[in-house]
């Protein structure tokens, strides 16, 4: 009696737990099988509204790079001075970026304290502003690009501005995030002394979280390099317009191509390693800054 | 003790003083310094003459043309045939015999009634403007020019009058007289022809009579000439937005399928060998630092313009992105969990799949779906430079210069797509990974 009555739950316990393995394995199945499903059909469907497919295509992947390289090789005596030439588009490619960031920061700064709860000036309006933000991260830059190009003309402008405002909006949601986690009683402290708004958040909140807000304004550094790159490509100068004046022109002209790929290459390679040091550099910075306090 | 604490005193406060002052001085020079390069960077981005170049009436033209258009009144002067069209565009064309309801026809005389009063009227040798507070303006045009006679006074300056054209711009319209052909356009608001065209016989009806008539068996063929509409044609925009995000979804989920395995042999505790794990960091840096702009470039020579080709170069920068993340995720596993699975004997295989795999992948797929979302919006930019999706279609129809509202129209979609796809994936997020983020 007691036997069977100790075994009993046991044995079910048992039934119920394989049954329920079998039931999770059955469904994470599923969703493997859909996942591979639409993987599967989704590339087969890309390459049927390719112009070119996949296959046919597969084996001429290194052509262009192959032909790029050896007229390069064939004319290396003319590549440091095509590097030469091109400096000046790739500098203004980088002053599109370093710009917008720094215009992309501050803003980000200010609408990130007004959708802040505990900063904001204005606490009721806390979901518009941080709608404001949604919507000016959803703009993809091209966008407010062309627009632009159409009614300023060409040039770096409107790539800085197109830039700048998807930073806003990029950044005032991850610095709205480190803003969470400040302390507010520095913030508490300047109010009780009758500092204005501004004042509280320069004084009280801006120390607390300088490094995150610099850390992420160094990754934004190196996203809007390459973006600025792109943008130059669509007609917003810098060195993606030279490279696609360079590429138009063909055949025998890949040397400047080259060149152009060199210097972006190097560039983005540049400051992504100098980003990433100055990042460990702030991390660890506020590491020995909290030892010695 | 107290003597060291007197000792420690002025040092301690020459300390501070010295503290304090190199903070004041970088609280000047930092926003001094970025106040220099921002000049700098004015003057090197020539932005006076940028203000000079600036074109207003494109800005204006472009704003008007989002929440308006206008319809062409055209008379041949030769043959005096009047043709009226939306746009100016053949598909916006008014059948033979049919007009707008602010035009009257009568024989040879055609009235155009515009706002505020105006009223145009093409006789079969001349045309007048009637223009309340102005006066009447005549034209004949014909062999000697158009012939314009004008109100005593000075010409306004929102008339341009040569001996060959006359063009007057006035609120209510713009009539322009050429010896060949006389025009008016007329600005109307809204999106013209946004459900059907005027070829369509469900142009016009109101929206119960729509459903009505759907309502009697015609659903498909209303369905067929919203969905085939030639002027805005909603068909294509599906495709491309479609397009846009499968271009997303594929590269992205194939660089993650794609960059796993090769995490492990980039992460220092999976990869004992330096040489090995070397090797596999720079190919991850090489991935990423050929941009996808590079990418784009050298996969459209072999695969043409398209969908695929945007697909592979989002594809190859996110294995970059994914292999550096994924084995810095892997670098930070608890070793516990793999010894116990090694306990019971697993092979290696079978070491990663319970020991590894499950730890890592709530932090895997949140970085995952964070690049998908991001990538949706680079596959708008991709394609527009390789020619797939709706990045593509907004190009075109900005590079017409004259469709913005279409442009306006595609605008809004993008950022409709970007949104929906920031919310599924914030969605699944949750869903995928419980316990996650749930505050903010």
């Amino acid at each position: 009696m007691s036997d069977s009555a100790k075994a009993q739950p046991s044995v079910n316990v048992r039934a119920e737990y394989f049954a329920q393995m079998k039931r999770k394995r059955l469904y994470s199945g599923i969703l493997l099988a859909i996942f591979v499903a639409l993987m599967a059909s989704g590339f087969m469907l890309a390459d049927s509204r390719n112009a070119g497919g996949f296959w046919e295509g597969l084996h001429r992947v290194f052509d262009f790079p192959k032909s790029v390289l050896s007229e390069a090789w064939e004319k290396r005596a003319e590549l440091p001075g095509h590097i030469v030439e091109f400096f000046p588009a790739l500098i203004e490619t980088i002053n599109i970026a370093a710009v917008s960031t720094l215009f992309g920061a501050l803003g980000g700064t200010i609408l990130s304290m007004l959708a802040t709860r505990g900063l904001a000036r204005w606490p009721r309006l806390i979901p518009v502003f941080r709608r404001i933000m949604d919507v000016m991260r959803a703009v993809p830059e091209i966008v407010i690009a062309l627009v632009l190009i159409f009614v300023l003309g060409g040039g770096p402008v409107p790539a800085m501005i197109a830039i700048a405002f998807h930073t806003v909006g990029a950044l005032g949601k991850l610095f709205s995030e480190v803003n969470e986690n400040a302390s507010l009683k520095p913030v508490e402290g300047l109010a009780s002394v009758g500092a204005n708004w501004t004042q509280r958040m320069v004084l009280g909140v801006m120390p607390q979280v300088a490094p995150n807000y610099l850390s992420y304004a160094l990754i934004r550094f190196e996203i809007n390099i390459r973006a600025s790159a792109i943008l130059g490509f669509v007609g917003a100068g810098g060195i993606g317009y030279e490279l696609k004046n360079a590429i138009s022109w063909g055949q025998g002209r890949y040397d400047s191509a080259a060149a152009i790929f060199i210097l972006l290459f190097l560039t983005i390679v540049a400051v992504d390693q100098c980003s990433s040091y100055f990042r460990d550099l702030l991390t660890h910075g506020r590491k020995k800054g909290e030892m010695l306090a | 003790m107290t003597m060291t604490a007197e000792a420690h005193a002025p040092s301690l406060k020459s300390q501070a003083e010295q503290i304090f002052r190199r903070k004041r001085l970088l609280a000047f020079a930092l926003p001094a310094l970025v106040l220099v390069y921002l000049a700098y960077a004015f003057f090197a981005f020539n932005v006076p003459a940028l203000l000079g170049s600036a074109s207003l009436e494109n800005g204006q033209k472009l704003v008007r043309d989002t929440y308006s258009y206008k319809t062409h009144v055209t008379r041949d002067n030769r043959s005096g045939e009047v043709a009226f069209s939306i746009e100016g565009e053949r598909k916006g064309r008014y059948p033979e015999g049919t007009h707008p309801d602010w035009v009257s026809v009568a024989g040879e005389t055609t009235v155009i009634t515009l706002p505020k009063g105006h009223e145009v009227r093409y006789f079969a040798d001349h045309v007048e403007y009637d223009l309340p507070g102005y006066g009447l303006i005549t034209a004949a045009p014909g062999s000697g020019g158009v012939n314009a006679t004008f109100p005593a006074g000075e010409m306004p300056e929102w008339i341009n009058a040569s001996k060959n054209r006359v063009a007057i711009t006035t609120e209510a319209g713009r009539l322009t007289i050429t010896r060949n052909r006389t025009e008016v356009f007329r600005y109307s608001t809204g999106w013209e022809l946004f459900f059907f065209t005027l070829d369509s016989p469900y142009h016009g009806l109101s929206l119960g009579q729509i459903v009505s008539r759907a309502a009697g068996g015609e659903a498909g063929a209303i369905w067929h000439d919203f969905w085939y509409n030639s002027m805005w044609r909603h068909v294509d925009v599906a495709w491309a937005l479609f397009e846009t995000v499968q271009m997303a979804f594929l590269g992205t989920f194939g660089a993650a399928i794609l960059a796993l395995p090769l995490a492990f042999l980039a992460a220092r505790n999976f990869t004992p060998l330096l040489l090995v794990r070397q090797a596999f960091r720079r190919l991850f840096d090489l991935f990423r630092g050929v941009d996808a702009l590079i990418w784009t470039i050298i996969l459209a020579r072999a695969f043409g313009p398209g969908p695929m080709t945007g697909a592979l170069a989002i594809l190859l920068t996110d294995t970059g992105s994914f292999g550096k993340l994924f084995s810095e995720s892997l670098e930070n596993v608890d070793e516990k969990q793999i010894e116990g699975i090694r306990s019971t004997g697993a092979k290696p295989v079978q070491r990663y799949r319970f020991g590894v795999i499950p730890q890592v992948t709530p932090v895997l797929l949140s970085q995952v779906l964070y690049f998908f979302e991001s990538n949706t919006r680079s596959a708008t930019v991709i394609g527009a430079i390789t020619g797939g999706g709706i990045g593509l279609m907004l190009t075109q129809a900005m590079i017409t210069q004259k469709d913005w509202e279409e442009v306006s129209y595609y605008i809004v979609l993008v950022i409709l797509m970007v949104f929906a796809m920031d919310s599924f994936s914030g969605w699944l997020r949750r869903r995928l990974i419980k316990g996650d983020e749930g505050g903010h």
